[in-house]
C-alpha cells in the first residue's frame, strides 16, 4: 500500500464521495502496487485431475514423459485411470517435467500433486528436493511377517519354507512390485517361499494385506478348490436378487467354513445376576456399560483357567496365551467385528470401560488396526439385548473359546427346602475346542465365572 | 554371449527370430507328372538325432575334386527340408525342375517343429488366457468370467499335434508334387555333388542349395539340463511351468517367452546384456512395449549383464545365474530361481556339410553369401551352381526371409535374374499386443539420411483413435511410419498393438512394390477395421514436394 502523506482521514466504510471531500488530494481507491515484478521461479504442480464427477482418487497408469522431459503445453504427459476409464492428461504449461512424484501404478486423490514441472532446468534439482520431501516416507516394515502359506507349488520339486538364513534377499518380481506399492523394506521380509525366496503372499502379509486372490495356477484334473462351483447351489427362486459379499462379509463366511474343522463342544450354566445388576446400576453413571463388566469378570475367571485361555494350532500343540485378550461380538451397518480388550485382566472396569467405548467408535468407523481385531484369545457374545436367552455361538478361528451370553430375565427357581424365590438369571453358553478343552475345564471355568458374577465386589477392584 | 547374434548385413536387424509364420498351403500347387527314374530314397525314418560331424565318411566318399558331372540326377538339390528349402522345392518343381530335397532330421526343420509353430500355439492360449484373467477389461466390456484355469499337457498337446499335423502336411505337399525326400544328413562333395547319409551314393545336381538352419546358441559357461536350464526348443514342449523364470535375452524369443509364461502364472527375470531391453527394435516402440509388456506384468530385469554362469537345479537348489557386467567383467549379481530359459539369438548349422572340400569358410558359422544367395568361397570368387539361403547365411533369420530367398534362388537358376529387396520383408513378435516392422528404424534411417543427404521425416498415429480398436477396448497401441518427404519413399513401419503382425503388410507390399506415400493415401481401407491405423499414418505424412502424380508400377486402384 503506498504511503499517503497528509491523506485526510476518511473512512471508506461511509459513502465513498469523494469529488466532494476531497478538496486537495485525490488518492487512488486502489492502493498502489509495488510493481517490482522480479521472476519468481515457479514450480508448478502437475495435478491429479477429476476425469469425471465420480471420481476421488486415481491410479497413474504410465507417465508418457519422464523426468527431464521437456514438454509443451498441451503434449500428454501422464495417462491416468479413473473409475471409468484411461485418460490422457495434458499439461497447460511448457516447462520441464523436474520430478514424478507419484509413480506408474500408484494411487493419488484428486488435487493431489503427482508432478512437478519447472521452467528452465536449473530449477529441476529444487523440484527434485521438493518431491523427496512431500512424498511420504515409506512406513517402516510390520514386524516379521507371520509365516504366510506360500501359493500352491506346480507338482515339481517341495517347497523348503526355512532353510539356513538367507545371505541375501531373493525376493520374486511381484513380490519387489508389491513392496514398492506398499512401501514394505523388503529387507524386512521373511521369506517363505522355495529356498527362502520373498514370495508376493509374504510382502503383502508384511503390508497387513489379506492375501489378493492367487495367481494363474494350472489345474491339472482337479477343478479349483476355491471356486464356487464346488457346491451344487440350488436354483434361485423367482423373485430373488443376488447381491456379493463385501470384503468383510467373504471374511466372516470364510471363518465360519474354518470353523467346521474344529471339534466343539457345548456347556451352558445357569447364572444369577442379582447382584451384578445392583451393581451395574452403582457403576453406570461412571460409564461403565455391562459388555466391559462381563469381559471383566471372563478375564478374571481365564486368570484360573489358563487351558479355556489357549488355543490349538496344527491340531497338535496347545498354545498357551500370556495375554488375556477379550474380544467382544459388535455387529456394525452390514457386518460383523470383534474389537479385542487387550489384557482384560489386567485394567480396571473403568479403564475397560474407556477402552472398549474407543474401539467401538473406531469400528462403526472402519478404522480398526488389525492387531486391534486379530488379537483375540477368548470370545464373548451378547444377544441379550435382544431379548435372547439363550444361544450357541460358533468358535471363531485360532481360539479356544467363545461365551455366548443371553438376557438376565427372573425366573423362579426352587430352593431345596421347598421355599420359592424369584431371581434374574441369565444363561452362559461356552463353546469350546474339545482338542484342547475338556468338559471338566470347560465346566470349572463357568463355575469359576459364576462365582464371580455373583460375589461382583471383586470385579471392581 | 551377446543376447543376439550380430549380422555382416547392412540390411537385417541385428535379432533372429524364425518364429514367424510361414506356414504354405500347397493345395494351389500343380502336380508335376515329370518323374525320371532316379535315386531310390531309402525309407523316411523320423530320426530325432542332431547333425553331427561326417568329416571322416566325407572325406573317403571323395573321389575326383572340381570336375563337373555331365548329366545330373536333379536339377536341383536342396540340403535341408525347413522353411527354406520346402518353399525353394515347390518354387522349383513350378518351374519345371527335377528336384530333390534332403532332410537328415525331420521335414519342417525349426519352423515346423521348434519354432514358429508350437510357438504360436503357446502364444494363442497365452493371449486367451490373458484375456480371460484381465478381469478389468472385461468387466469393462460388460463381461464377467469365473476364475479361468488350464491343463499343462492339455496346451502342450495342442502344440505337439499342430506341429506334426503342419509337418504332415508339409510332407506331403512335397510327395504330391514328385519332389523326391532323401532321409539322411547331405554333405557337399564337390561341385555340384553330394552325399546322403552314411551310404557311399554320390548325388549330383546341377545346382545345390544350402538350407540347413540355425539352433539356438547357448553362450559358454551356461549348462542346459533340458528340464530346468533350457533353450526354446525345450521351452516349446511346454514340460513345466516354472514359479519364477529366468530368460537370458530380451530379444523376441525372450520376449514371446515371456508372453506365455507370465500368462500362464509364472514370474520372469530377464538378463539382457545390452543396456536397452529388446535392442533390436525401433527405441520409441521398445519404449511403449516395454511400457505394455513388462512394466505392468510379473517381471523385472538387469541390463547390461552377462550370465556369466548358470548351473541347473539339483541336490535341492535352485537354478543359480551368475551376472557379471557387460563392460568391467565384474561380478554383480546372483540371482536363484526355478528356471532359465536361454534366448541368447541363433547358430547357424553348418558343420558336416562339407564346405571344406569346396573351399567355402564359414564366417562364425554362417556361410558367406552375395545378394543373390550365391556362396563365396574363402578367396573371395563365387562358388558356382552353389547357394544358400535362410538362417545357415544370416541374411535375415526369418523363416518367410528364407523361403523367399529360396524362390530369388529358383528364379535366377531357371534364368532369371532376381534380388531380394530385404528391407521389405516384415517381422513380427508375437507378444500381445503384437509388434511388428519392415524396413528401417528411425535411427538406421536417420543415419542412411545423412550419409546419403536426404531427409527423414517420421508420422505417427495411435490406436486409440481407431473405432475397431477402441470398440475392443484395445487402445494401446501406436504406428509408425518413417518415411522421405522429398520423393515419398518408405523407409520404414514399425506398429505396435492389436494384430500388428497382420497389418505390417500393407507397408511392407508398398516397400515391395516401391509404392510412394502419395499413391498410398488414395487405396481406399474398409471400415471400421484396424487397417485404418496405417491408413490414417499414411494420410497423416506431409511431403515437401509433390512430384506429378504418376504411380510408379501399379496404378492405384481406387
Amino acid at each position: 500500500m503506498g504511503s499517503l502523506p497528509n491523506a485526510p482521514t476518511l473512512s471508506f466504510s461511509s459513502s465513498l464521495s469523494a469529488t466532494t471531500l476531497l478538496p486537495c488530494r485525490r488518492f487512488t481507491a486502489f492502493p498502489r502496487r509495488l510493481s517490482s515484478f522480479s521472476v519468481q521461479a515457479k514450480i508448478r504442480e502437475i495435478f491429479m485431475p477429476a476425469l469425471s464427477s465420480t471420481m476421488t482418487e486415481g491410479k497413474i497408469v504410465s507417465w508418457i514423459k519422464s523426468e527431464g522431459d521437456t514438454l509443451s503445453k498441451g503434449d500428454s504427459v501422464v495417462v491416468v485411470e479413473s473409475d471409468k476409464a484411461d485418460m490422457d492428461v495434458e499439461t497447460f504449461y511448457d516447462g520441464i517435467l523436474a520430478a514424478i512424484v507419484v509413480a506408474d501404478g500408484e494411487t493419488a486423490p484428486v488435487g493431489a500433486p503427482i508432478g512437478l514441472l519447472v521452467d528452465s532446468p536449473e530449477e529441476v534439482a529444487e523440484a527434485k528436493a521438493k518431491a523427496a520431501n512431500s512424498a511420504p516416507s515409506p512406513a517402516p516394515a510390520a514386524a516379521p511377517s507371520a509365516p504366510a502359506t506360500p501359493p500352491p507349488p506346480p507338482p515339481s520339486p517341495p517347497a523348503k519354507s526355512v532353510s539356513d538364513a538367507p545371505t541375501k534377499t531373493v525376493a520374486t518380481p511381484q513380490a519387489k512390485k508389491l513392496a514398492k506399492q506398499h512401501k514394505v523394506d523388503i529387507a524386512n521380509v521373511v521369506g517363505t517361499g522355495p529356498f527362502g525366496r520373498i514370495t508376493p503372499a509374504d510382502v503383502e502379509a508384511a503390508a497387513g494385506i489379506s492375501p489378493s486372490k492367487s495367481n494363474v495356477t494350472p489345474l491339472a484334473s482337479p477343478a479349483p478348490a476355491k471356486a464356487a462351483s464346488a457346491t451344487p447351489s440350488p436354483a434361485p427362486i423367482p423373485g430373488s436378487s443376488v447381491v456379493a459379499f463385501s470384503t468383510m462379509q467373504s471374511a466372516v463366511a470364510k471363518n465360519m467354513v474354518e470353523s467346521l474343522s474344529v471339534p466343539t463342544f457345548r456347556v451352558g450354566y445357569p447364572v444369577t445376576t442379582d447382584a451384578l445388576d445392583a451393581l451395574y446400576e452403582k457403576v453406570k453413571p461412571k460409564g461403565v456399560t455391562m459388555t466391559a463388566i462381563l469381559a471383566k469378570a471372563a478375564a478374571m475367571a481365564l486368570v484360573q483357567h489358563p487351558v479355556v485361555n489357549a488355543s490349538c494350532k496344527d491340531g497338535k500343540n496347545f498354545v498357551y496365551n500370556s495375554n488375556i485378550n477379550v474380544a467382544v461380538a459388535v455387529a456394525i451397518n452390514g457386518g460383523l467385528i470383534t474389537p479385542v480388550l487387550q489384557d482384560a485382566d489386567k485394567l480396571d472396569l473403568y479403564l475397560l470401560s474407556q477402552k472398549w467405548k474407543e474401539l467401538v467408535d473406531k469400528a462403526r468407523a472402519k478404522q480398526l488396526q488389525p492387531h486391534e481385531y486379530n488379537s483375540g484369545t477368548f470370545t464373548l457374545s451378547n444377544l441379550g439385548m435382544f431379548g435372547v436367552d439363550r444361544f450357541d455361538a460358533i468358535l471363531p478361528p485360532g481360539q479356544g473359546a467363545i461365551m455366548a451370553v443371553g438376557a438376565s430375565k427372573p425366573t423362579v427357581l426352587a430352593a431345596a427346602d421347598g421355599f420359592f424365590s424369584v431371581k434374574n438369571k441369565m444363561l452362559v453358553n461356552v463353546t469350546a475346542d474339545h482338542r484342547i478343552i475338556y468338559g471338566a475345564d470347560l465346566a470349572a471355568f463357568l463355575q469359576t465365572f459364576s462365582k464371580i458374577i455373583e460375589n461382583p465386589e471383586s470385579l471392581t477392584l | 554371449m551377446q543376447s543376439s547374434i550380430s549380422l555382416s548385413s547392412s540390411y537385417a536387424p541385428t535379432v533372429s527370430f524364425p518364429f514367424s509364420v510361414a506356414t504354405l498351403a500347397p493345395s494351389n500347387l500343380r502336380f508335376c507328372a515329370l518323374r525320371r527314374q532316379a535315386f531310390t530314397p531309402s525309407s523316411i525314418v523320423h530320426r530325432h538325432t542332431r547333425r553331427r560331424a561326417h568329416s571322416a565318411a566325407v572325406s573317403a566318399a571323395l573321389s575326383d575334386n572340381g570336375t563337373a558331372p555331365k548329366s545330373f540326377d536333379y536339377d536341383l538339390l536342396i540340403i535341408g527340408a525347413g522353411v527354406g528349402g520346402h518353399g525353394a522345392a515347390l518354387h522349383a518343381v513350378e518351374k519345371g525342375l527335377k528336384t530333390a530335397i534332403v532332410e537328415g532330421d525331420v521335414v519342417g526343420g525349426t519352423c515346423v517343429n521348434r519354432g514358429c509353430v508350437p510357438s504360436k500355439a503357446l502364444l494363442a492360449v497365452s493371449g486367451r488366457m490373458r484375456e480371460l484373467r484381465n478381469d478389468h477389461h472385461l468387466k469393462s466390456l460388460g463381461l464377467q468370467v469365473s476364475a479361468a484355469g488350464y491343463d499343462r499337457q492339455a496346451v502342450a498337446d495342442h502344440a505337439n499335434n499342430l506341429a506334426s499335423k503342419i509337418r504332415g502336411n508339409l510332407t506331403n505337399s512335397m510327395k504330391a508334387l514328385g519332389v523326391d525326400i532323401l532321409t539322411g544328413f547331405g554333405t557337399i562333395l564337390g561341385p555340384q555333388k553330394a552325399k546322403v547319409g552314411s551310404s557311399n551314393k554320390v548325388v549330383t545336381a546341377k545346382d545345390i542349395i544350402i538350407a540347413t538352419g540355425s539352433v539356438p546358441f547357448v553362450p559358454k559357461g551356461i549348462e542346459v539340463d533340458g528340464k530346468t536350464v533350457i533353450t526354446s526348443d525345450h521351452a516349446l514342449k511346454l514340460e513345466t511351468v516354472p514359479d519364477w523364470i529366468a530368460i537370458v535375452g530380451s530379444g523376441y524369443i525372450g520376449l514371446e517367452f515371456s508372453d506365455v509364461y507370465t500368462a500362464l502364472g509364472s514370474e520372469v527375470t530377464f538378463v539382457e546384456a545390452l543396456d536397452q531391453l529388446m535392442p533390436g527394435f525401433d527405441p520409441e516402440i521398445s519404449k511403449l512395449a516395454q511400457r505394455v509388456l513388462i512394466n505392468p506384468r510379473n517381471i523385472d530385469y538387469h541390463t547390461g549383464v552377462f550370465a556369466s554362469k548358470i548351473t541347473p537345479a539339483r541336490d535341492g537348489k535352485p537354478v543359480t545365474i551368475e551376472l557379471i557386467d557387460a563392460k568391467t567383467k565384474e561380478p554383480k549379481d546372483t540371482l536363484e530361481v526355478d528356471a532359465a530359459l536361454i534366448a541368447t539369438g541363433r547358430a547357424p548349422f553348418t558343420q558336416g556339410l562339407g564346405l571344406e572340400n569346396i573351399d567355402v569358410v564359414t564366417q562364425r558359422g554362417f556361410v558367406p553369401v552375395d545378394e543373390r544367395m550365391r556362396v563365396i568361397d574363402s578367396n573371395g570368387n563365387l562358388v558356382p551352381h552353389l547357394f544358400c539361403i535362410g538362417d545357415a547365411n544370416g541374411k535375415m533369420m526369418l523363416a518367410h526371409a528364407a523361403s523367399a530367398q529360396g524362390i530369388s534362388v529358383v528364379e535366377q537358376v531357371t534364368g532369371r535374374d532376381h534380388v531380394i529387396n530385404h528391407l521389405s520383408i516384415p517381422a513380427a513378435c508375437f507378444t500381445h499386443p503384437e509388434i511388428s516392422m519392415v524396413g528401417l528404424t528411425e535411427p538406421q534411417a536417420r543415419e542412411k539420411g545423412e550419409k546419403e543427404g536426404f531427409e527423414v521425416s517420421v508420422a505417427k498415429t495411435s490406436f486409440k483413435a481407431n473405432t475397431k480398436a477402441l470398440a475392443e477396448n484395445e487402445g494401446e497401441g501406436l504406428a509408425k511410419l518413417i518415411y522421405r518427404p522429398d520423393n515419398g519413399d518408405i523407409l520404414g513401419v514399425h506398429i505396435f498393438g492389436l494384430h500388428a503382425a497382420d497389418l505390417i503388410h500393407e507397408a511392407s507390399n508398398a516397400i515391395a512394390l516401391g509404392t510412394r506415400i502419395q499413391d498410398i493415401k488414395f487405396a481406399v481401407h474398409a471400415h471400421p477395421t484396424l487397417s485404418e491405423v496405417l491408413d490414417e499414418l499414411f494420410k497423416s505424412a506431409k511431403q515437401v514436394k509433390e512430384h506429378a502424380s504418376g504411380p510408379v508400377n501399379e496404378p492405384v486402384t481406387v
